[in-house]
Protein backbone atom coordinates (compact mmCIF):
# COMPACT_ATOMS: atom_id res chain seq x y z
CA UNK A 1 0.00 0.00 0.00
CA UNK A 2 1.40 3.57 -0.72
CA UNK A 3 -0.06 6.38 1.45
CA UNK A 4 0.53 9.78 2.38
CA UNK A 5 1.71 9.87 6.30
CA UNK A 6 2.40 12.75 8.90
CA UNK A 7 4.82 13.04 11.34
CA UNK A 8 3.28 13.06 14.56
CA UNK A 9 7.34 13.09 16.30
CA UNK A 10 10.43 12.81 15.52
CA UNK A 11 13.38 13.10 18.08
CA UNK A 12 17.01 12.16 18.99
CA UNK A 13 16.44 9.31 21.63
CA UNK A 14 20.34 8.89 21.52
CA UNK A 15 23.21 10.51 19.56
CA UNK A 16 22.21 9.80 15.93
CA UNK A 17 19.43 7.80 16.27
CA UNK A 18 16.19 9.03 15.94
CA UNK A 19 12.56 8.24 16.22
CA UNK A 20 9.96 8.87 14.31
CA UNK A 21 6.05 8.59 14.70
CA UNK A 22 4.17 8.87 11.63
CA UNK A 23 0.04 8.11 11.03
CA UNK A 24 -1.27 5.30 8.90
CA UNK A 25 -4.12 4.10 7.33
CA UNK A 26 -6.22 1.66 8.81
CA UNK A 27 -5.17 -1.21 6.94
CA UNK A 28 -1.24 -0.75 8.19
CA UNK A 29 -2.48 -1.76 12.01
CA UNK A 30 -2.36 -5.19 10.87
CA UNK A 31 1.60 -4.78 9.96
CA UNK A 32 3.14 -7.74 11.45
CA UNK A 33 6.40 -7.61 13.03
CA UNK A 34 9.66 -7.63 11.03
CA UNK A 35 8.01 -6.36 8.24
CA UNK A 36 9.65 -2.78 6.74
CA UNK A 37 8.40 0.46 5.14
CA UNK A 38 9.93 2.15 2.12
CA UNK A 39 10.12 5.94 3.03
CA UNK A 40 10.71 8.98 0.08
CA UNK A 41 12.44 11.59 2.29
CA UNK A 42 11.41 14.33 -0.25
CA UNK A 43 9.58 14.64 -3.40
CA UNK A 44 12.95 16.03 -4.87
CA UNK A 45 15.48 13.48 -6.98
CA UNK A 46 18.51 13.60 -4.56
CA UNK A 47 18.37 11.24 -2.80
CA UNK A 48 16.27 9.60 -5.61
CA UNK A 49 15.39 6.25 -3.61
CA UNK A 50 13.42 5.54 -1.06
CA UNK A 51 14.61 4.42 1.98
CA UNK A 52 14.24 1.41 3.97
CA UNK A 53 12.96 0.98 7.55
CA UNK A 54 12.34 -1.56 10.13
CA UNK A 55 8.36 -0.94 11.48
CA UNK A 56 9.71 -0.28 15.80
CA UNK A 57 5.95 -0.03 16.75
CA UNK A 58 2.30 -0.16 15.44
CA UNK A 59 -0.58 1.99 17.45
CA UNK A 60 -3.74 4.02 17.58
CA UNK A 61 -2.98 8.03 17.78
CA UNK A 62 -5.43 9.82 19.47
CA UNK A 63 -5.33 13.89 18.68
CA UNK A 64 -5.29 16.49 21.66
CA UNK A 65 -7.75 18.45 20.43
CA UNK A 66 -11.11 17.56 20.96
CA UNK A 67 -13.37 15.51 17.84
CA UNK A 68 -10.74 14.39 15.93
CA UNK A 69 -11.13 10.39 15.96
CA UNK A 70 -8.25 8.08 16.66
CA UNK A 71 -6.09 7.22 13.92
CA UNK A 72 -3.40 3.74 13.83
CA UNK A 73 0.20 5.26 13.59
CA UNK A 74 3.45 3.50 13.65
CA UNK A 75 7.06 4.41 14.91
CA UNK A 76 10.53 3.76 13.10
CA UNK A 77 13.82 3.65 14.76
CA UNK A 78 16.48 4.69 12.31
CA UNK A 79 20.40 6.08 12.15
CA UNK A 80 21.36 9.07 10.72
CA UNK A 81 24.19 7.39 8.28
CA UNK A 82 23.92 9.85 5.04
CA UNK A 83 22.21 12.10 3.51
CA UNK A 84 18.62 10.41 2.95
CA UNK A 85 18.55 9.82 7.04
CA UNK A 86 19.76 13.17 7.50
CA UNK A 87 16.90 15.28 5.93
CA UNK A 88 14.55 12.05 7.70
CA UNK A 89 16.03 13.68 10.93
CA UNK A 90 15.19 17.37 10.19
CA UNK A 91 11.26 16.82 9.26
CA UNK A 92 9.70 18.21 12.10
CA UNK A 93 5.30 17.42 13.25
CA UNK A 94 2.69 17.98 10.66
CA UNK A 95 5.12 17.66 7.54
CA UNK A 96 4.10 14.75 5.41
CA UNK A 97 6.18 11.57 3.91
CA UNK A 98 5.36 9.47 1.19
CA UNK A 99 5.10 6.31 2.36
CA UNK A 100 5.02 2.48 0.60
CA UNK A 101 4.31 -0.55 3.04
CA UNK A 102 3.76 -2.85 5.34
CA UNK A 103 6.35 -4.84 2.64
CA UNK A 104 8.13 -8.51 2.86
CA UNK A 105 7.50 -10.94 5.40
CA UNK A 106 8.05 -10.72 8.86
CA UNK A 107 8.40 -13.08 11.57
CA UNK A 108 6.94 -16.50 12.74
CA UNK A 109 6.17 -15.70 16.29
CA UNK A 110 6.94 -19.70 16.94
CA UNK A 111 5.64 -22.08 19.46
CA UNK A 112 4.50 -20.49 23.08
CA UNK A 113 5.82 -23.06 25.30
CA UNK A 114 9.39 -22.14 24.39
CA UNK A 115 11.49 -19.56 25.44
CA UNK A 116 12.28 -16.85 23.10
CA UNK A 117 15.47 -15.40 22.95
CA UNK A 118 15.93 -12.17 20.76
CA UNK A 119 19.61 -10.31 19.97
CA UNK A 120 19.74 -7.16 18.62
CA UNK A 121 22.84 -4.91 17.51
CA UNK A 122 22.37 -0.86 17.68
CA UNK A 123 19.60 0.40 15.29
CA UNK A 124 19.04 -3.64 14.33
CA UNK A 125 16.74 -3.61 17.42
CA UNK A 126 14.22 -1.69 15.31
CA UNK A 127 11.94 -4.01 14.13
CA UNK A 128 12.72 -6.53 17.47
CA UNK A 129 10.57 -4.25 19.65
CA UNK A 130 7.05 -5.07 18.03
CA UNK A 131 7.99 -8.71 17.48
CA UNK A 132 8.49 -8.46 21.57
CA UNK A 133 5.38 -6.91 22.53
CA UNK A 134 4.03 -10.06 20.30
CA UNK A 135 6.23 -12.48 21.94
CA UNK A 136 5.47 -11.42 25.44
CA UNK A 137 1.57 -12.04 25.03
CA UNK A 138 2.65 -16.16 25.32
CA UNK A 139 6.17 -16.82 25.94
CA UNK A 140 9.40 -15.50 28.48
CA UNK A 141 11.11 -13.25 25.94
CA UNK A 142 15.14 -12.10 26.87
CA UNK A 143 16.46 -9.54 25.03
CA UNK A 144 20.46 -9.35 24.37
CA UNK A 145 21.68 -5.49 23.21
CA UNK A 146 24.74 -5.00 22.07
CA UNK A 147 26.41 -1.96 20.56
CA UNK A 148 29.94 -0.23 20.36
CA UNK A 149 29.03 2.10 23.10
CA UNK A 150 26.49 2.60 25.42
CA UNK A 151 25.02 5.32 22.98
CA UNK A 152 24.03 2.77 20.60
CA UNK A 153 22.12 0.50 23.11
CA UNK A 154 18.45 1.15 22.51
CA UNK A 155 15.40 1.53 23.90
CA UNK A 156 16.05 -0.97 26.82
CA UNK A 157 13.60 0.60 28.77
CA UNK A 158 10.89 0.23 26.58
CA UNK A 159 11.34 -3.67 26.15
CA UNK A 160 11.66 -3.56 29.92
CA UNK A 161 8.60 -2.26 29.85
CA UNK A 162 6.88 -4.99 28.23
CA UNK A 163 8.16 -7.54 30.91
CA UNK A 164 11.32 -9.03 28.59
CA UNK A 165 14.60 -9.53 30.26
CA UNK A 166 16.91 -7.54 29.25
CA UNK A 167 21.03 -8.09 28.76
CA UNK A 168 22.75 -5.68 27.29
CA UNK A 169 26.77 -5.77 26.43
CA UNK A 170 29.09 -3.02 24.77
CA UNK A 171 32.77 -3.16 23.08
CA UNK A 172 33.80 0.08 25.12
CA UNK A 173 32.43 -1.61 28.71
CA UNK A 174 30.13 1.69 28.76
CA UNK A 175 26.71 -0.04 29.12
CA UNK A 176 26.84 -3.68 30.28
CA UNK A 177 29.01 -5.98 30.36
CA UNK A 178 32.07 -5.61 28.26
CA UNK A 179 32.47 -8.00 25.16
CA UNK A 180 29.90 -8.87 22.26
CA UNK A 181 26.23 -9.68 23.03
CA UNK A 182 26.74 -13.41 21.46
CA UNK A 183 28.60 -14.28 25.22
CA UNK A 184 26.05 -13.66 26.78
CA UNK A 185 23.41 -15.46 24.38
CA UNK A 186 25.99 -18.27 25.12
CA UNK A 187 26.08 -18.15 28.60
CA UNK A 188 22.16 -18.07 28.43
CA UNK A 189 21.78 -21.19 26.28
CA UNK A 190 23.89 -23.39 28.45
CA UNK A 191 21.47 -22.53 31.58
CA UNK A 192 18.51 -23.18 28.81
CA UNK A 193 16.55 -26.42 29.99
CA UNK A 194 13.41 -26.13 27.40
CA UNK A 195 13.00 -25.45 23.53
CA UNK A 196 13.68 -22.18 22.58
CA UNK A 197 13.82 -19.88 19.40
CA UNK A 198 16.05 -17.00 18.43
CA UNK A 199 15.12 -14.21 16.80
CA UNK A 200 18.15 -11.26 15.71
CA UNK A 201 18.50 -8.22 13.73
CA UNK A 202 21.73 -6.35 13.60
CA UNK A 203 25.00 -6.11 11.84
CA UNK A 204 25.53 -8.84 9.29
CA UNK A 205 29.12 -9.84 11.66
CA UNK A 206 26.48 -9.99 14.48
CA UNK A 207 24.05 -12.13 12.75
CA UNK A 208 26.58 -14.33 11.35
CA UNK A 209 27.68 -15.25 14.54
CA UNK A 210 24.31 -15.75 15.97
CA UNK A 211 23.20 -18.28 13.13
CA UNK A 212 26.22 -20.24 13.88
CA UNK A 213 25.20 -20.49 17.53
CA UNK A 214 21.77 -21.29 16.60
CA UNK A 215 23.38 -23.99 14.17
CA UNK A 216 25.84 -25.86 16.29
CA UNK A 217 22.67 -26.08 19.32
CA UNK A 218 20.68 -27.18 16.82
CA UNK A 219 18.18 -24.11 18.05
CA UNK A 220 15.38 -22.34 15.51
CA UNK A 221 16.60 -19.01 14.32
CA UNK A 222 15.14 -16.31 12.11
CA UNK A 223 17.41 -12.98 11.42
CA UNK A 224 16.14 -10.18 9.83
CA UNK A 225 18.65 -8.89 6.88
CA UNK A 226 19.01 -5.49 5.61
CA UNK A 227 19.35 -5.14 1.78
CA UNK A 228 20.59 -2.47 -0.02
CA UNK A 229 17.45 -1.96 -2.11
CA UNK A 230 15.92 0.53 -4.94
CA UNK A 231 11.97 -0.76 -4.94
CA UNK A 232 10.97 -3.09 -2.10
CA UNK A 233 8.68 -5.09 -4.08
CA UNK A 234 10.55 -7.34 -6.22
CA UNK A 235 11.38 -5.90 -9.24
CA UNK A 236 14.98 -4.37 -8.55
CA UNK A 237 16.46 -7.53 -7.64
CA UNK A 238 19.48 -5.12 -6.16
CA UNK A 239 18.49 -6.67 -2.30
CA UNK A 240 19.46 -10.04 -3.07
CA UNK A 241 21.00 -12.38 -0.40
CA UNK A 242 23.02 -15.95 -1.17
CA UNK A 243 21.51 -18.81 0.08
CA UNK A 244 22.88 -22.22 2.00
CA UNK A 245 23.15 -23.54 -1.34
CA UNK A 246 25.06 -20.78 -2.95
CA UNK A 247 28.39 -20.97 -4.35
CA UNK A 248 29.80 -18.95 -7.92
CA UNK A 249 29.01 -22.28 -9.77
CA UNK A 250 25.53 -22.94 -8.25
CA UNK A 251 24.25 -19.35 -7.30
CA UNK A 252 21.14 -18.98 -4.97
CA UNK A 253 20.05 -15.88 -4.49
CA UNK A 254 17.25 -14.86 -1.92
CA UNK A 255 15.56 -11.37 -2.61
CA UNK A 256 15.45 -9.87 0.68
CA UNK A 257 12.50 -6.98 0.19
CA UNK A 258 10.10 -10.02 -0.93
CA UNK A 259 11.23 -13.36 0.43
CA UNK A 260 12.55 -11.83 3.75
CA UNK A 261 13.47 -9.65 5.34
CA UNK A 262 13.23 -12.18 7.51
CA UNK A 263 14.59 -15.54 6.69
CA UNK A 264 15.09 -18.95 8.85
CA UNK A 265 19.13 -18.65 9.50
CA UNK A 266 19.63 -22.06 7.87
CA UNK A 267 18.13 -21.00 4.45
CA UNK A 268 21.05 -18.54 4.13
CA UNK A 269 24.56 -18.81 3.21
CA UNK A 270 27.47 -17.88 6.05
CA UNK A 271 30.67 -18.14 7.07
CA UNK A 272 32.09 -20.73 9.46
CA UNK B 1 -13.38 16.37 -25.66
CA UNK B 2 -11.01 13.55 -24.57
CA UNK B 3 -8.06 13.50 -26.41
CA UNK B 4 -6.82 10.28 -28.63
CA UNK B 5 -3.87 9.10 -26.91
CA UNK B 6 -3.54 5.48 -28.90
CA UNK B 7 -0.40 5.13 -30.77
CA UNK B 8 0.79 1.81 -32.79
CA UNK B 9 3.90 1.00 -32.36
CA UNK B 10 5.35 -1.23 -35.10
CA UNK B 11 1.85 -2.81 -34.90
CA UNK B 12 1.83 -3.20 -30.77
CA UNK B 13 -1.68 -0.83 -30.89
CA UNK B 14 -1.40 0.94 -26.88
CA UNK B 15 -4.32 2.71 -25.53
CA UNK B 16 -1.58 5.70 -24.89
CA UNK B 17 2.29 6.03 -25.47
CA UNK B 18 3.28 5.21 -21.78
CA UNK B 19 4.94 1.69 -21.19
CA UNK B 20 7.47 0.58 -18.16
CA UNK B 21 11.06 -0.51 -19.02
CA UNK B 22 12.75 -3.93 -18.99
CA UNK B 23 14.53 -4.34 -15.53
CA UNK B 24 12.20 -2.51 -13.61
CA UNK B 25 8.64 -3.83 -13.92
CA UNK B 26 9.47 -7.34 -12.74
CA UNK B 27 6.80 -9.55 -14.59
CA UNK B 28 4.17 -6.90 -14.18
CA UNK B 29 2.22 -9.06 -11.23
CA UNK B 30 4.64 -6.90 -8.70
CA UNK B 31 3.42 -4.24 -9.28
CA UNK B 32 -0.71 -5.37 -9.11
CA UNK B 33 -2.08 -3.10 -6.64
CA UNK B 34 0.07 0.07 -7.04
CA UNK B 35 -0.25 0.27 -11.02
CA UNK B 36 -3.08 -0.65 -12.82
CA UNK B 37 -1.69 -2.47 -16.03
CA UNK B 38 -4.81 -1.30 -17.99
CA UNK B 39 -4.41 2.10 -17.83
CA UNK B 40 -0.57 2.25 -19.36
CA UNK B 41 -0.17 1.55 -22.93
CA UNK B 42 1.93 -1.72 -22.59
CA UNK B 43 4.40 -3.24 -20.14
CA UNK B 44 7.82 -4.95 -20.80
CA UNK B 45 8.93 -7.86 -19.00
CA UNK B 46 12.67 -8.38 -17.29
CA UNK B 47 15.37 -9.51 -20.10
CA UNK B 48 14.80 -13.13 -20.15
CA UNK B 49 17.68 -15.91 -21.21
CA UNK B 50 17.13 -19.36 -22.39
CA UNK B 51 18.18 -20.92 -19.35
CA UNK B 52 17.71 -18.88 -15.66
CA UNK B 53 20.28 -16.91 -14.70
CA UNK B 54 21.41 -15.74 -11.09
CA UNK B 55 23.30 -12.62 -11.56
CA UNK B 56 25.68 -10.41 -10.32
CA UNK B 57 27.25 -10.65 -6.30
CA UNK B 58 26.24 -7.49 -4.12
CA UNK B 59 26.29 -4.44 -4.23
CA UNK B 60 24.39 -4.35 -7.10
CA UNK B 61 23.08 -0.95 -6.64
CA UNK B 62 24.13 2.32 -5.53
CA UNK B 63 22.26 5.56 -5.82
CA UNK B 64 24.28 8.81 -7.39
CA UNK B 65 22.76 12.15 -6.83
CA UNK B 66 19.88 11.93 -9.58
CA UNK B 67 19.76 8.76 -10.69
CA UNK B 68 21.40 5.45 -9.56
CA UNK B 69 23.77 2.36 -10.82
CA UNK B 70 22.60 -1.19 -11.21
CA UNK B 71 24.60 -4.21 -11.69
CA UNK B 72 22.28 -7.11 -11.56
CA UNK B 73 23.39 -9.29 -13.80
CA UNK B 74 20.09 -10.11 -15.85
CA UNK B 75 18.76 -12.31 -13.16
CA UNK B 76 15.73 -14.19 -14.21
CA UNK B 77 13.62 -17.00 -14.58
CA UNK B 78 14.62 -18.26 -17.18
CA UNK B 79 12.53 -18.73 -21.02
CA UNK B 80 10.26 -22.33 -19.21
CA UNK B 81 9.39 -20.81 -15.93
CA UNK B 82 8.63 -17.83 -17.98
CA UNK B 83 6.03 -19.80 -19.48
CA UNK B 84 4.92 -21.61 -16.66
CA UNK B 85 4.85 -19.06 -14.02
CA UNK B 86 4.39 -15.61 -15.42
CA UNK B 87 2.52 -15.95 -18.66
CA UNK B 88 -0.27 -17.25 -16.66
CA UNK B 89 -0.82 -13.32 -14.88
CA UNK B 90 0.20 -11.97 -18.34
CA UNK B 91 -3.04 -13.54 -19.92
CA UNK B 92 -5.15 -11.68 -17.42
CA UNK B 93 -4.30 -8.29 -18.01
CA UNK B 94 -5.69 -7.07 -21.17
CA UNK B 95 -2.22 -4.30 -22.14
CA UNK B 96 -0.13 -5.59 -24.63
CA UNK B 97 2.92 -7.34 -23.14
CA UNK B 98 7.10 -6.82 -24.63
CA UNK B 99 9.34 -10.14 -23.99
CA UNK B 100 12.62 -8.13 -23.43
CA UNK B 101 15.39 -11.19 -23.98
CA UNK B 102 19.22 -11.70 -24.72
CA UNK B 103 21.53 -14.21 -25.75
CA UNK B 104 25.15 -14.91 -24.88
CA UNK B 105 25.26 -16.27 -28.89
CA UNK B 106 23.94 -15.37 -32.27
CA UNK B 107 22.29 -18.79 -31.84
CA UNK B 108 20.76 -18.27 -28.74
CA UNK B 109 19.32 -14.71 -29.71
CA UNK B 110 17.40 -16.87 -32.32
CA UNK B 111 16.11 -19.57 -30.32
CA UNK B 112 14.61 -17.03 -27.60
CA UNK B 113 13.26 -15.31 -30.55
CA UNK B 114 11.63 -18.63 -31.48
CA UNK B 115 10.20 -19.44 -28.40
CA UNK B 116 9.45 -16.17 -27.74
CA UNK B 117 7.09 -15.94 -30.83
CA UNK B 118 5.28 -19.12 -30.29
CA UNK B 119 3.89 -17.57 -26.71
CA UNK B 120 0.41 -16.15 -28.30
CA UNK B 121 0.22 -13.40 -24.66
CA UNK B 122 3.62 -11.59 -25.52
CA UNK B 123 2.59 -8.90 -28.16
CA UNK B 124 6.00 -8.17 -29.10
CA UNK B 125 9.69 -8.71 -28.90
CA UNK B 126 12.32 -6.32 -27.61
CA UNK B 127 15.85 -7.30 -27.89
CA UNK B 128 18.39 -6.27 -25.58
CA UNK B 129 22.01 -6.05 -27.69
CA UNK B 130 23.87 -4.07 -24.37
CA UNK B 131 25.04 -7.27 -22.69
CA UNK B 132 28.49 -8.66 -22.58
CA UNK B 133 28.90 -11.71 -25.47
CA UNK B 134 31.21 -13.97 -23.44
CA UNK B 135 31.72 -16.25 -25.98
CA UNK B 136 33.15 -13.50 -28.66
CA UNK B 137 36.06 -12.20 -26.57
CA UNK B 138 33.77 -9.43 -24.58
CA UNK B 139 32.27 -8.15 -28.01
CA UNK B 140 28.82 -6.14 -27.13
CA UNK B 141 26.67 -6.64 -29.57
CA UNK B 142 25.15 -3.19 -28.66
CA UNK B 143 28.43 -1.53 -29.65
CA UNK B 144 29.26 -3.19 -33.14
CA UNK B 145 26.53 -2.09 -35.67
CA UNK B 146 27.55 -5.27 -37.85
CA UNK B 147 26.94 -7.27 -34.88
CA UNK B 148 24.07 -6.11 -33.80
CA UNK B 149 22.36 -6.22 -37.46
CA UNK B 150 23.73 -10.11 -37.30
CA UNK B 151 21.75 -10.54 -34.28
CA UNK B 152 18.50 -8.97 -35.47
CA UNK B 153 18.23 -10.89 -38.86
CA UNK B 154 18.65 -14.24 -36.79
CA UNK B 155 15.70 -12.97 -35.03
CA UNK B 156 13.59 -11.90 -37.69
CA UNK B 157 14.01 -15.26 -39.42
CA UNK B 158 12.13 -16.87 -37.15
CA UNK B 159 9.65 -14.19 -35.69
CA UNK B 160 6.60 -12.04 -37.34
CA UNK B 161 5.59 -10.48 -34.15
CA UNK B 162 7.16 -6.91 -34.06
CA UNK B 163 10.62 -6.72 -33.78
CA UNK B 164 12.01 -4.03 -31.14
CA UNK B 165 16.01 -3.74 -30.93
CA UNK B 166 16.82 -1.85 -27.37
CA UNK B 167 19.87 0.65 -28.21
CA UNK B 168 22.95 1.18 -25.67
CA UNK B 169 24.04 5.10 -25.62
CA UNK B 170 27.30 3.10 -25.38
CA UNK B 171 29.05 3.96 -28.67
CA UNK B 172 30.46 6.79 -30.27
CA UNK B 173 27.81 7.03 -33.33
CA UNK B 174 24.15 6.05 -31.99
CA UNK B 175 22.72 6.59 -35.48
CA UNK B 176 24.77 4.54 -37.19
CA UNK B 177 23.48 1.50 -34.91
CA UNK B 178 19.96 2.23 -35.19
CA UNK B 179 20.59 1.77 -39.22
CA UNK B 180 22.21 -0.94 -39.06
CA UNK B 181 19.37 -2.73 -37.10
CA UNK B 182 16.74 -0.87 -39.51
CA UNK B 183 18.56 -2.30 -42.27
CA UNK B 184 18.50 -6.05 -40.55
CA UNK B 185 14.59 -5.61 -40.20
CA UNK B 186 13.74 -4.31 -37.01
CA UNK B 187 10.69 -3.07 -36.51
CA UNK B 188 11.31 -0.41 -34.00
CA UNK B 189 14.32 0.91 -31.89
CA UNK B 190 13.95 1.16 -28.16
CA UNK B 191 16.39 3.63 -26.72
CA UNK B 192 18.07 4.50 -24.07
CA UNK B 193 19.64 1.46 -22.13
CA UNK B 194 21.83 2.42 -19.50
CA UNK B 195 24.79 4.03 -19.78
CA UNK B 196 28.27 2.85 -18.25
CA UNK B 197 29.47 4.10 -14.91
CA UNK B 198 30.96 3.96 -11.69
CA UNK B 199 31.02 4.74 -8.18
CA UNK B 200 33.71 4.77 -5.86
CA UNK B 201 34.18 4.45 -1.97
CA UNK B 202 36.63 6.66 -1.08
CA UNK B 203 37.14 5.66 2.23
CA UNK B 204 37.50 1.65 1.54
CA UNK B 205 39.50 2.33 -1.45
CA UNK B 206 37.21 0.40 -3.74
CA UNK B 207 34.45 0.31 -6.28
CA UNK B 208 30.90 0.15 -4.63
CA UNK B 209 29.36 -2.35 -6.90
CA UNK B 210 30.61 -5.86 -6.63
CA UNK B 211 30.84 -5.82 -10.28
CA UNK B 212 32.78 -2.79 -10.52
CA UNK B 213 31.13 -1.05 -13.38
CA UNK B 214 27.33 -0.81 -13.64
CA UNK B 215 24.27 0.99 -15.77
CA UNK B 216 23.45 4.43 -15.39
CA UNK B 217 19.73 5.10 -15.17
CA UNK B 218 17.64 7.87 -13.37
CA UNK B 219 16.58 11.24 -14.27
CA UNK B 220 20.37 12.48 -14.40
CA UNK B 221 20.55 10.80 -17.73
CA UNK B 222 17.63 12.50 -19.37
CA UNK B 223 19.33 15.02 -21.70
CA UNK B 224 21.42 12.31 -23.36
CA UNK B 225 18.14 10.22 -23.89
CA UNK B 226 16.49 13.15 -25.23
CA UNK B 227 19.52 14.14 -28.13
CA UNK B 228 19.91 9.90 -29.20
CA UNK B 229 16.50 9.43 -29.60
CA UNK B 230 16.13 13.03 -31.41
CA UNK B 231 19.08 12.03 -33.33
CA UNK B 232 17.65 8.50 -34.00
CA UNK B 233 14.20 9.53 -34.60
CA UNK B 234 15.13 11.72 -37.65
CA UNK B 235 17.19 9.40 -39.10
CA UNK B 236 15.27 6.24 -39.44
CA UNK B 237 11.79 5.26 -40.52
CA UNK B 238 11.14 3.21 -38.30
CA UNK B 239 8.97 4.03 -34.80
CA UNK B 240 11.31 4.91 -31.98
CA UNK B 241 10.48 4.66 -28.24
CA UNK B 242 12.10 6.62 -25.55
CA UNK B 243 13.70 5.77 -22.47
CA UNK B 244 15.89 7.52 -20.26
CA UNK B 245 14.75 9.59 -16.77
CA UNK B 246 11.31 9.79 -17.50
CA UNK B 247 9.92 10.49 -14.08
CA UNK B 248 6.64 12.72 -14.96
CA UNK B 249 4.43 13.37 -18.30
CA UNK B 250 6.67 16.60 -19.12
CA UNK B 251 9.92 14.50 -19.57
CA UNK B 252 7.50 11.74 -21.54
CA UNK B 253 5.92 14.85 -23.41
CA UNK B 254 9.52 16.18 -24.18
CA UNK B 255 10.53 12.65 -25.60
CA UNK B 256 7.97 12.80 -28.08
CA UNK B 257 8.00 16.15 -29.27
CA UNK B 258 11.84 14.77 -30.24
CA UNK B 259 10.68 11.99 -32.27
CA UNK B 260 9.20 8.90 -29.86
CA UNK B 261 5.91 7.40 -30.72
CA UNK B 262 5.95 5.67 -27.48
CA UNK B 263 7.59 5.71 -24.01
CA UNK B 264 9.33 3.93 -21.16
CA UNK B 265 9.10 4.76 -17.55
CA UNK B 266 12.09 3.00 -16.15
CA UNK B 267 13.86 3.61 -12.65
CA UNK B 268 10.65 6.06 -11.55
CA UNK B 269 8.91 2.83 -10.98
CA UNK B 270 11.09 1.98 -8.40
CA UNK B 271 10.31 4.97 -6.57
CA UNK B 272 6.81 5.59 -7.20
CA UNK B 273 5.25 2.06 -8.18
CA UNK B 274 2.51 4.04 -9.55
CA UNK B 275 4.63 6.13 -12.24
CA UNK B 276 3.68 4.60 -15.37
CA UNK B 277 -0.08 4.81 -14.52
CA UNK B 278 0.36 8.43 -13.66
CA UNK B 279 2.17 10.05 -16.18
CA UNK B 280 0.14 8.55 -18.34
CA UNK B 281 -2.86 10.11 -16.86
CA UNK B 282 -0.89 13.12 -16.27
CA UNK B 283 -0.20 13.15 -20.02
CA UNK B 284 -3.58 13.28 -21.15
CA UNK B 285 -4.14 16.29 -18.84
CA UNK B 286 -1.44 18.49 -20.29
CA UNK B 287 -3.13 18.03 -23.92
CA UNK B 288 -6.54 18.64 -22.76
CA UNK B 289 -4.90 21.56 -20.78
CA UNK B 290 -3.33 22.71 -24.42
CA UNK B 291 -6.10 22.16 -26.67
CA UNK B 292 -4.14 18.93 -28.50
CA UNK B 293 -6.24 16.26 -29.61
CA UNK B 294 -4.36 13.58 -30.64
CA UNK B 295 -1.10 12.78 -29.10
CA UNK B 296 0.05 11.52 -32.40
CA UNK B 297 -0.04 15.19 -33.83
CA UNK B 298 3.00 15.78 -31.33
CA UNK B 299 5.42 12.91 -32.07
CA UNK B 300 8.36 14.95 -34.29
CA UNK B 301 6.88 18.12 -33.77
CA UNK B 302 9.72 19.60 -32.09
CA UNK B 303 10.20 23.23 -34.07
CA UNK B 304 14.12 23.58 -34.11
Amino acid sequence: MQFTSMILSNAEVSPGYWRMRMTAPQEFASASPGQFVMVRVNGAIDPLLRRPFGIFDVGIHTPAHSGAAPQPCFEMLYRVVGKGTGMLSALHETDLLDVLGPLGAGFDLGAPDEEKLIVGGGVGLAPLYLLAKELVKNSAVRLFAGGRTRDDVLCITEFERLGVECYSATEDGSLGEQGLVTEALVRRLDLLKGRATIYACGPHGMLNAVANIAAERKIPCQVSLEGYMACGVGACLGCVAPGSGHSPETPDFRCVCTEGPVFESGELKWRD
Amino acid sequence: MKPDMTVNCAGIRMRNPVMTASGTFGYGEEFAGYCDLESIGAFVTKGLSLKPRAGNPTPRIVETPGGMLNAIGLQNVGIDAFIAKKVPYIRSVKTPAIANFFGNTIDEYAEMARRLDEIHEVAGLEVNISCPNVKQGGIVFGTDPACAASVVSACRAVTKKPLIVKLSPNVTDVVAMAKACEDAGADCLSLINTLTGMAIDLNRRRPVLANVTGGFSGPAIKPIALRMVWQVAKAVKLPVIGIGGIMNATDALEFILAGATAVQVGTASFINPGAAQQIAEEMEAWLVANGVDDIKSLIGALEV
